[in-house]
């Protein structure tokens, strides 16, 4: 199963056009970024600044035919290497493909985290410890992946009320989040767990919750050329690499994926994205957005939690310091 | 009066923060031998040596290529120590350290303490018989098997030659009067100790002994002290903490409180790249000098709660990185709660009686086939919990226990029957059940009460109660099982109103202890008058009602105005 991964990461990544490749700086240890990106020039800015102060060293982008300028503004950053392609991002499993072919050729023996453009990694301590102390501290414990829970942030008032401006923290406007309604089941086959819930499944999927999207993911992995992920970046091959839980009761270190999905820009982006029918099942989760965002659906109530940091969410039991303290 | 202390420090990486602290330790003007690992290169080997090669008192001893868990690094340190007391007669002491510890305190603290415990010699050596905190399984082990390759190497070898002697049952012999002890390697002994280790007539025989004894820095030292040491204190000056798989915690910048206050004299293992850490105890300080004790309890207590969470975990708590299998829980739910069957059906408005007499939230029948019956009839609940019936009924334990989680600090109390779901082959009861965290109070054959209430098609009545009693005989079966850690409490129906302020009061003994509810009325039952004649309708029909015990066709109804005793 893995190497036909490899293999169709090998022959997707060939519809990758270098745009700018300064991967020829990169050391034996940088910390790198990988990213698929299509249209999201107004988010880069920030997101690069909060990458960048995390101690990020070098961004691998994949840039899906953005005609927004951010193919442009990503080429022009110093640490940023860009590859673009016009090619399906259906075809290429929703960009895996590409982000495998990407990682394979520069992230061997390398930590990369692996997120979209509107995620962003919080982890035990991470207002004082950079990245690099975190992969340290995975590398001396004989660690080469860690897991996260990703964390629908939404704003207060219908999304479209509040824009967020470039360069904004978008955590400043999406800041509310649900603290205690994921639902979990362990996929067997490849042993990763199977997280959903948070208010995507509690405002657009009650109906069938089944289908409510995946929201464990595993963004942070030491590189191997053998590696692969599986679908999106919720599992990993080979499998021992989706163990970042404990079954015996403990709490293994973990983070979270804040996701400031709700934000102004978004129901802009999913009408587009639903016009290409480019996205995971039939762009069912675009589709379930458009329709009711465009009633003005607002996800706050009272029982949501303002963000305030990472030991709010590490007290709430969505991250665990495990016996990293 | 400095020069009597001597320091030995072994460096393999992160040379520029070692640069630092031998910097500092030299400034005090006691002298400094250093070992460097052979695997560093020469460039940077180089460098280092040239960066503190302006300082008189700092000397560098014959390298050795240093492999973990192996002789090398003994070789190493008595190498070191030898070239110490070698090339600096006056020193008294010696204190080993690693290029990953940092001094939390003036060098002249240290040496002022160290005066007022004369001929002391401070090292950790436990006797490995009474050791129970080696991590990897080798504790006597290490002494009595060979161990001719490091585990980092070749781990599979490793363990393979390990199981190879055991089936064998190699044992070697410990050389005669060594008793094996095991400790930290950084220690601080005398000149006198040290120097009849190295000059003992038998250490070539010892030395060939430990050369195959598995992590020999940690038990070298360790036990020979045992031979020599006029006084032991068995404890380490440096502050080190090992998590439970043995490795050192590490040291960050949001530590420095937790360091500063902790009276230490050196800590290990400090990240490189604790800018603050390195900045604060490094700087040159003229604070008059500190007679504190070292205090190492309270961070052995931070990392103690870290050990805690990375084993046991928080009770109750389901999450990306904690999903204990059945029975592995720790606690299968965060805090305790009270399920109701039947209460509803035979007092009214039992709900709001409930949340008025005790401090708890009451719901209604969370697991209600249409809709969470959440306190208040909410839409939505503590933690973003959704009263949708799909979606409570796609995971209805996780609905459980985020609702148990998210409500922390408050008990829940709700409804639960034979109508509800019930998770696959009862899945949400035998969890409950066999939680100890749960209370379940039962009255049997309160299901009949809603249908007798309700009326309507008798048919439609009749199998309606026949399935409820059918599934509630199920429930009641597994209230009753031997695996069940809850506590249970049934009754019959008919049992039940006998006496309803009797089972009440007790409790409310436990859910509320210090309330006033034996003072309280008890609520008011259901009119039923007529359930006994509806219980034998269904017997006509030939449905055999059994759940609600023997009920009189004309049930003596209890006197309103009954207070609980």
């Amino acid at each position: 199963m893995r190497k036909r991964w490899l293999i169709r990461a090998r022959l997707k990544g060939r519809a990758l056009k270098p745009v700018q490749d300064r991967t020829r700086a990169l050391g034996p240890h940088s910390l790198l970024l990988a990213a698929t990106l299509r249209n999201e020039r107004a988010r880069l800015p920030y997101f690069l600044k909060y990458y960048r102060d995390l101690g990020v060293e070098h961004f691998l982008f994949i840039d899906n035919g953005s005609d927004d300028g951010s193919c442009e503004y990503l080429a022009a950053q110093p640490d940023a290497s860009v590859w673009s392609t016009t090619a399906s991002y259906k075809q290429a499993r929703f960009g895996v493909d590409w982000i495998n072919a990407v990682l394979r050729r520069h992230a061997h023996g390398r930590w990369a985290l692996v997120v979209d453009v509107d995620e962003f990694f919080y982890y035990p301590f991470c207002d004082t410890r950079p990245l690099r102390a975190l992969t340290d501290w995975l590398d001396d414990a004989g660690l080469r992946s860690f897991g996260t829970l990703i964390l629908d942030m939404y704003p207060k008032g219908p999304v479209h009320e509040h824009p967020c401006i470039e360069g904004q923290n978008p955590f400043e406007v999406a800041s509310w989040f649900d603290s205690a309604n994921y639902s979990i089941t362990r996929n067997h086959q490849h042993r990763n767990l199977w997280i959903q819930g948070g208010p995507r499944a509690r405002a657009f999927f009650a109906k069938s919750p089944r289908a409510a999207p995946a929201l464990n993911k595993v963004p942070l992995v030491k590189w191997h050329r053998s590696y692969a992920y599986a679908s999106s970046t919720h599992m990993l091959l080979p499998r021992g690499l989706n163990l970042t839980y404990d079954t015996l009761g403990g709490e293994k270190a973990s983070g979270c994926l804040l996701h400031a999905k709700f934000l102004a820009t978004l129901a802009d982006k999913a009408r587009e994205e639903l016009q290409r029918g480019e996205h995971y099942a039939g762009g069912r989760e675009y589709r379930a957005y458009a329709e009711a965002l465009e009633d003005r659906t607002d996800l706050w109530n009272k029982w949501s939690e303002r963000f305030i940091n990472w030991r709010q969410l590490e007290i709430m039991g969505l991250m665990s310091k495990g016996n990293w303290a | 009066m400095s020069g009597r202390l001597g320091f030995v420090m072994l460096v393999h990486t992160a040379l520029d923060r070692a640069a630092q602290v031998a910097r500092f330790l030299a400034a005090s003007g006691n002298p400094l031998v250093i070992h460097i690992d052979a695997r560093v290169g020469a460039a940077e080997h180089g460098r280092f040596v040239q960066t503190l090669a302006d300082l008189p008192g700092v000397r560098f001893s014959r390298r050795h290529r240093c492999e973990w868990g192996t002789w090398s690094l003994v070789a190493a340190m008595l190498t070191a120590a030898q070239t110490l007391l070698d090339a600096f007669p006056r020193v008294e002491r010696v204190y080993t350290l690693s290029g990953a510890c940092l001094p939390l305190r003036p060098v002249a603290d240290l040496e002022a303490w160290l005066d007022r415990h004369p001929d002391t010699d401070f090292i950790e050596s436990v006797n490995v018989a009474d050791v129970n905190w080696t991590k990897g399984g080798l504790s006597e082990e290490r002494f009595t098997l060979y161990f001719p390759i490091g585990f980092k190497r070749n781990k599979w070898l490793f363990d393979r030659l390990v199981d190879a002697q055991r089936l064998l049952r190699t044992r070697r012999e410990v050389p005669d009067g060594l008793t094996p002890h095991i400790g930290s390697q950084w220690w601080c002994l005398t000149r006198a100790t040290l120097n009849a280790i190295l000059t003992d007539p038998m250490r070539p025989h010892y030395d060939g002994y430990f050369k195959r004894v598995w992590i020999p820095d940690e038990s070298y030292f360790q036990t020979l002290v045992r031979l020599h040491a006029r006084r032991i204190e068995g404890r380490s000056l440096t502050l080190g903490k090992f998590d439970h798989q043995g490795r050192p915690h590490v040291f960050y910048d949001d530590h420095l409180q937790l360091l500063r206050r902790s009276d230490c004299f050196m800590a290990r293992k400090i990240w490189q790249g604790a800018d603050r850490l390195y900045a604060h105890f490094l700087a040159p300080r003229d604070a008059p000098l500190s007679d504190a004790e070292p205090q190492p309890s309270r961070i052995d207590r931070h990392f103690a709660r870290a050990t805690s969470q990375r084993i046991r975990g928080r009770a109750g708590l389901y999450m990306a990185s904690r999903f204990p299998v059945a029975n592995r829980e720790n606690g299968k739910t965060a805090e305790p709660y009270s399920v109701f069957q039947g209460f509803t059906e035979v007092f009214q408005d039992f709900e709001g009686w409930l949340a008025a007499v005790a401090n708890c939230r009451v719901h209604g029948h969370l697991f209600a086939p249409h809709k969470a019956e959440f306190a208040g009839r909410e839409k939505i609940f503590a933690g973003g919990l959704s009263d949708s019936a799909t979606l409570r009924d796609y995971n209805p334990r996780a609905f459980l226990t985020n609702l148990l989680w998210s409500t922390r600090g408050e008990r829940q109390c709700f409804q639960f029957g034979p109508a509800d779901t019930q998770g696959r082959n009862l899945d949400l009861l035998r969890f409950m059940a066999t939680d100890s965290n749960a209370q379940i109070s039962v009255i049997s054959g309160a299901w009949a009460v809603p249908l007798y209430r309700a009326g309507g098609d008798f048919g439609t009545l009749r199998k309606e109660a026949a399935r409820l009693q059918r599934i509630e005989s199920q429930m009641l079966d597994l209230l009753q099982s031997p695996e069940v850690r809850a506590r249970i409490r049934i009754w019959t129906m008919a049992e039940f109103l006998e006496n309803p302020a009797e089972p009440l009061h007790t409790l409310f003994d436990e859910i509320a202890p210090h309330s006033q509810a034996r003072l309280m009325r008890i609520p008011d039952l259901v009119d039923l008058s007529g359930f006994g004649t509806f219980l034998q309708a269904l017997r006509n029909q030939g449905m055999q009602p059994v759940l609600m015990g023997d009920f009189p066709l004309t049930p003596a109804s209890p006197d309103p105005s009954h207070r609980m005793k």
